[in-house]
């Protein structure tokens, strides 16, 4: 080792120019990264990590600035080299994987000449060695079958084969430090899990000094050494990442950690309340995070705590931190959940539900006209809702769980099976449903940012439904929409505000309000908090949870996220690519008997290191066995790839369907192992 | 609440012009355009000179103070002509682009939103007509229907009606997709009211910037047919026309030819600026959208 060290952030301060000046978004930030070193960067959205990462490769976006410090890599300040060298130092040097890999790659490229391109402008290669090399790349990030891959177009690939692509990219130069943009948001657990256990191989095989930016602290648990907590632009917390997520010092920290829902404990994380404040064009004096902090006292007001060596290594920005880190965590009392009544007509019951897109331009028909059917983007499933619960569906993207919330919402047909709602068939298209209906079944969706159109006030937005609902003259219409948002915690001010104006957690509460407003039965939440900031995610779900409770709705509620499953639902069907696998109430779900495939969600959910087990891309589709077959470790040879499995009930109200006995579906076979791949 | 509303407006107003006064593209061409358009308007009150009185003595006379852009052949004063000879092209630049935008939107906005069948269909009929070379779809139809200024007007709307179309199907594509759009759906709302309420305050930006190109297109296309002979009728002060009778003399009088040419460009340039700059406006509010 060399004494320069490999990264060293030296007082680092970058704005943005607004109106009224520039708005300080980092803030004073030094740190030092050595060869080989994992850094993890946290932080709610708004707190400059971003900035910060792409500092590190001397870049600031457009009407930014450094206004201070210097970044030096391996001895040379970054921001003093001429555009030509810091063009060469990008790519060879210092590689960025960033947040968006859909995004990042060029549409219009074949993959094959986007990595070669990135190794003929940086090490000068020739096409043909550049291709065998892109080539090998490929194999080095698990994505098989390279050649043909490499002439694929971005489009053509998952969300997950993306994210290997980009990562590829970024390391085949070869660079001593990789930075990564939130690399994992938008990737399923399992995907998420299979790209950082990767990434983690691959550099340190090369010995390549990483930096994690994510707003998630599970990636940064799993993939760093140190972590630095920056809230408002300045770190408030930096040391080693296993004793800082052990007992974290400064209050923020804790904060974070204790709005992160948890698999082991099924219970609604705990809200970090307040967001991050605005950049702002000047520091007041005392703590940033005073005005969210529990411990913050008169002190904190007037005086600005620096960054102070607490314990165990680490670096605390805080007066309190030793009190704050020693005080009892505020219990957490389970919420008492309404106990469904037992016989009552179920909200909503499906019965053998098989939706398949069938396509629609005039010319698909004309040309293939004997094309065997599409498969069923969801097939044969049978769920039933009872009133005032949850019912939670679960599974990777491409599960066919969003398909079920639109084809009870009307916007899908069913082609078989039956769908009702009380005494309503459900298996009819929108507009030809009754306005009692369309009231009755409401949907919230992931995004807030699209759920919201982006030129109407909120009292715009809320009005819309109820005028198709309801006839209200404008004063209740104003009164209603006024209770609603001191539902959702918000003053009336927000009415004439817009979408842009809005914190994501603010949107999300606005599109539940929208939902809540026409008095629904069954709220139907796909994805709901999984665009959402960790802290913010906690405050969504206590809120969906006490509106329940208010309003005695349903909830069918899709995620991926299995502890927030866990923390909300009553029942839970766990769908694999349109098939129910396994059906049963929250606490048979999580616990033995699992179908592998549980198993396997549950393994990939908790894991903290070590891979996933991944038996490769599908490969068996008889169209007639197990849908799992080609994935599963405990596949039995030619039985599950040709004959359906069968439903097991192993207890009251929990099914699985399996061809193994349910004495024989714990974790056994789930631990990480190799040999299973199939060539 | 109204009171709180103009309020708003007039901030709302008071940004616009600070970011215009900021952008120096769009406060030249906004100045412009408003020189023309009083220019205009107030022709008939402002012109120094009758634009059709003749006075043979003063034949091809050139600039003089009473005269500062000269004469024609017949001795007309050319500034007066020039002052009221872009009346007709802007009156039907301004109503065919708004007719033609709106038009052109909604159909556009309509198709994109509905898809499938529909959108093929109309998509295809709009191919059709923006394949045949504009101009010679304008000659097409004056030569069949006259040369009245209704028809004129109709025949603008046609050939730049589809252009727009696509445009705004292309906008409005951006937000079909979008989960407000998907909650309206679910509402079982109309698709009239899904265009009209969700998608159209979202394009209307993108139709702003739209008019103020496709007017300045129509100005150009309306002094074009003038100059071929198949719009104003003389003795009406017309650009083009003017451009068209002038132009046997342009050696010995070229003010004949170089007055209304400079009329004409400076309208189109300050139309093509004030779209830029509408455009490069939209682009910002988005960023700050985005915050």
């Amino acid at each position: 080792m060399s004494t320069t060290p490999l990264l060293a952030v030296d007082d680092l301060s970058i704005g943005y120019t607004a109106a009224e000046g520039v708005r300080v978004v980092v803030h004073q930030v030094s740190m030092v990264l050595d060869r080989g070193e994992r850094l993890g960067i946290v932080g709610e959205s708004g707190c400059g990590k971003s900035t910060l990462a792409l500092a590190l490769l001397g870049f600031v976006r457009r009407g930014g600035r450094r206004l201070g410090g210097t970044v030096r890599l391996a001895g040379e300040d970054i921001f003093q080299l001429s555009p030509d060298a810091v063009q060469r130092l990008r790519g060879q040097r210092i590689a960025l994987v960033p947040q968006n890999a859909g995004q990042a790659l060029s549409p219009g490229m074949r993959i094959g000449d986007q990595i070669v391109e990135v190794l003929q402008a940086h090490l000068g290669w020739s096409r043909h060695a550049a291709y065998a090399h892109a080539c090998s790349w490929l194999e080095r990030v698990e994505l098989p079958d390279s050649p043909a891959l490499l002439r694929r177009f971005p489009h053509e690939l998952s969300g997950g084969q993306q994210q290997r692509v980009a990562i590829a990219m970024a390391l085949a130069p070869d660079p001593a430090l990789i930075v990564l943009d939130e690399p994992t948001s938008g990737l399923d657990a399992t995907t998420q899990q299979q790209v950082m256990g990767l990434l983690g191989e691959l550099a340190a095989e090369r010995g390549a000094a990483l930096i994690v930016v994510s707003h998630d602290l599970g990636v940064v648990a799993r993939s760093s050494d140190r972590m630095m907590v920056m809230y408002a632009g300045e770190v408030v917390e930096h040391g080693p990442t296993a004793a800082t997520l052990a007992a974290p010092r400064h209050p923020y920290t804790r904060g974070l950690l204790a709005s992160v829902p948890r698999l082991a404990m099924g219970l609604v994380p705990q809200a970090l309340p307040g967001i991050p404040p605005v950049p702002a064009t000047t520091r007041s004096t005392g703590c940033t995070f005073a005005p969210r902090c529990a411990w913050a006292d008169a002190h904190c007001q007037t005086t600005t705590p620096a960054l102070a060596p607490g314990d165990a290594g680490t670096l605390v920005r805080c007066h309190h931190w030793r009190r704050a880190s020693t005080a009892p965590a505020p219990a957490v009392a389970p919420a008492p959940r309404p106990t469904p009544p037992s016989g009552a007509t179920p909200h909503l019951s499906l019965h053998g539900v098989t939706v398949s897109y069938a396509r629609t331009s005039i010319f698909d028909g004309l040309r293939t006209p004997r094309r065997p059917a599409a498969r069923a983007a969801v097939c044969d499933v049978t769920l039933t809702l009872a009133p005032g619960t949850t019912l939670a569906l679960v599974g990777e993207s491409g599960s066919g769980k969003s398909t079920i919330a639109r084809t009870i919402a009307g916007l899908e047909r069913a082609s078989a099976g039956t769908l009702r709602s009380l005494n309503d068939d459900l298996n009819l298209p929108v507009h030809r449903r009754t306005h009692e209906l369309r009231r009755r079944i409401q949907l919230i969706f992931q995004n807030p940012d699209a759920a919201l159109n982006p030129r109407h006030t909120v009292a715009t937005i809320l009005e819309r439904p109820l005028r198709a609902f309801q006839r209200l003259s404008a004063l209740d219409i104003r009164r209603r929409s006024i209770a609603l948002l001191e539902q959702m915690r918000l003053g009336d001010q927000y009415l004439s505000r817009l979408p842009g104006q809005l914190s994501g957690g603010e949107k999300q509460r606005i599109a539940i309000a929208r939902a809540f407003i026409v008095e629904p039965s069954i709220v139907l939440c796909d994805e709901v908090v999984s665009a959402l900031d960790v802290s913010v995610q906690a405050a969504v779900l206590q809120l969906l949870v006490e509106l329940q409770r208010r309003h005695r709705v349903s909830y069918l509620f899709i995620a991926h996220d299995l502890a927030i499953v866990r923390a909300i639902a009553d029942t839970v069907a766990v769908l694999y690519r349109g098939h129910v696998c396994e059906l049963g109430s929250t606490a048979q779900v999580y616990a033995p008997p699992f179908h592998p495939y549980t198993a396997s969600l549950l393994q990939a959910a908790r894991a903290v290191s070590g891979p996933f087990v991944d038996n490769g891309p599908p490969v068996v589709d008889s169209g007639l066995g197990c849908p799992f077959v080609d994935r599963c470790p405990r596949r039995i040879e030619r039985l599950c790839a040709h004959e359906p499995p069968p439903w097991r009930t192993t207890a009251p109200g929990h099914q699985i369907r399996c061809h193994l006995p349910p004495e024989q579906l714990d974790w056994t076979g789930m631990s990480p192992h190799a040999e299973g791949r199939n060539p | 609440m109204s009171a709180d509303a103009q309020r708003r407006l007039r901030a709302a107003s008071w940004r616009l012009w600070q970011r215009i006064r900021r952008s120096p593209g769009m406060l030249l061409g906004t100045l412009l355009l408003a020189l023309h358009l009083v220019t205009a308007l107030a022709a008939p009150l402002i012109a120094p000179h009758s634009p059709t009185a003749i006075a043979p003595e003063r034949a091809l006379a050139g600039p003089t103070p009473a005269h500062p852009f000269g004469n024609d052949r017949f001795g007309r004063d050319l500034l007066s002509r020039v002052m009221l000879g872009g009346r007709i092209a802007i009156a039907i630049g301004v109503t065919g682009g708004a007719i033609a935008v709106l038009l052109g939107g909604f159909v556009g906005v309509l198709v994109g939103y509905l898809g499938g069948l529909t959108d093929e269909l109309v998509m295809r009929m709009v191919d059709a007509l923006i394949a045949i070379p504009g101009l010679l779809l304008l000659l097409v139809i004056v030569t069949g229907l006259g040369n009245g200024y209704g028809v004129i007007l109709l025949a603008m709307i046609l050939s730049y009606a589809p252009g727009v179309a696509r445009v705004a199907r292309a906008a409005a594509h951006e937000y079909v997709p979008r989960e407000f759009i998907t909650a309206a759906r679910a509402r079982g709302e109309h698709p009239l009211a899904v265009v009209g309420h969700e998608l159209w305050p979202n394009v209307v930006g993108v139709l702003f910037v739209e008019f103020a190109m496709r007017a300045s297109w129509i100005v150009l296309a309306v002094s074009g047919l003038s100059f071929l002979g198949f719009g104003v009728n003389p003795p009406t002060p017309d650009w083009g026309l003017m451009i068209a009778e002038n132009r046997s003399m342009l050696a010995l009088a070229p003010w004949g030819v170089a007055f209304p040419l400079i009329a004409m460009a400076t309208l189109v340039v300050a139309l093509n600026l004030v779209a830029d700059g509408l455009a490069q406006l939209l682009g910002v509010d988005r960023a700050t959208e985005a915050r």
